[in-house]
């Protein structure tokens, strides 16, 4: 008998330094998924202010990880800027993440791109803790309820997003 | 009417040559013999010798959550100070370094960072380098495949 509890102890044992293991490798975690809360952050808006997910508590936020250098990043905005402007009453709030490596060219895009919510530039921890962002563009829905509705990788069906963002408005 | 032939088959002519001159072929179109895919490039990385240098030509902030292991970083060489990266990188390297380039910020027909990076080694004399063929980001179609990565600058 005690030679079975041993073995079953040492068979723990090993399962927990693999996963301890595996934890500790290169990837990412698993990516964000659907109906989790939205994990928080706080960054340093372009204006200098801080940038909280926690500000927009109550309100539908399509979160936009991008970048001034991704091609189908640059066409998603000018859909988010008229998204912001049509649903803005309603509860919506777009915030945008950007993933490049310096100010400038962010800055210089807010204006030509005329984006009228607020952003901020992304950090390594900020991307893992909503599963990695390893390519753009990638965009969250988030709920009232702070919770993840959608999650789309790469350039979004801008009609499909509007859809969701009007069901999630809707929704108390 | 005979002259309006001549002058219809001039200009045609003439258009087809000023359409080939400015068509510059994708040297990086899928399926290039300058691209190595996924499964190729897991298999240099395990060889004892001979293994490539391996060039991130992206942003910083995808590499520091993963990178292939042994990668290097130079920055994104759509932008100015990357490219400057990349020439001092390989300033004393014998031109027939076996280097791979990669890149997997966005889908390969925007990606906007592997080809001035390929023109450039190919315009400084280096004869052996290879990009690595991300079709989608190096999210999908590394990290997702379970190829090895390690995270960190």
């Amino acid at each position: 008998m005690r030679k079975v509890i041993v073995l079953i102890l040492a068979v723990v044992l090993v399962a927990a330094f693999y996963e301890l293991g595996h934890r500790r490798s290169g990837s990412p975690k698993p990516a964000s998924s659907q109906g989790n809360p939205a994990p928080e952050f706080s960054l340093a808006g372009l204006d200098g202010r801080p940038l909280s997910l926690a500000d927009y508590r109550g309100k539908v936020v399509l979160l936009d990880f991008w970048a001034t250098w991704c091609v189908p990043c640059r066409a998603e905005i000018p859909h988010f800027v008229e998204f912001q402007n049509k649903y803005r009453e309603q509860g919506l709030q777009v915030v945008g993440i950007s993933m490049d490596d310096g100010l400038k060219p962010v800055q210089e895009f807010y204006q030509q791109y005329k984006m009228n919510y607020p952003v901020a530039l992304g950090t390594d921890k900020v991307a893992e803790s909503y599963g990695g962002v390893l390519g753009l563009p990638v965009t969250f829905l988030i709920g009232r309820d702070g919770r993840i509705a959608a999650k789309y990788i790469g350039a979004a069906h801008m009609p499909v997003i509007e859809q969701k963002i009007q069901t999630l408005l809707q929704a108390n | 009417m005979t002259d309006l032939f001549k002058h219809l088959a001039l200009i045609l002519v003439l258009g087809l040559i000023a359409a080939t001159a400015v068509a510059q072929p994708d040297e990086l179109a899928p399926g290039s013999a300058q691209l190595i895919n996924p499964e190729q490039m897991v298999n240099l990385l395990q060889l004892s010798s001979g293994k490539p240098l391996v060039l991130n030509i992206g942003p910083s902030l995808i590499f520091m959550q993963a990178h292939i292991p042994g990668a290097e970083f130079i920055g994104p060489t759509s932008d100015p100070q990357g490219m400057e990266s990349l020439r001092r990188r390989v300033k004393n390297l014998p031109h027939n370094t076996f280097i791979v380039l990669y890149c997997g910020c966005c889908p390969w027909a925007h990606c906007p960072n592997v080809r001035p990076a390929y023109k450039e080694l190919h315009k400084a004399g280096f004869s052996n380098v290879k990009v690595l063929y991300i079709v989608d980001n190096f999210g999908t179609d590394w990290v997702n495949k379970g190829y090895p990565t390690v995270r960190g600058q």
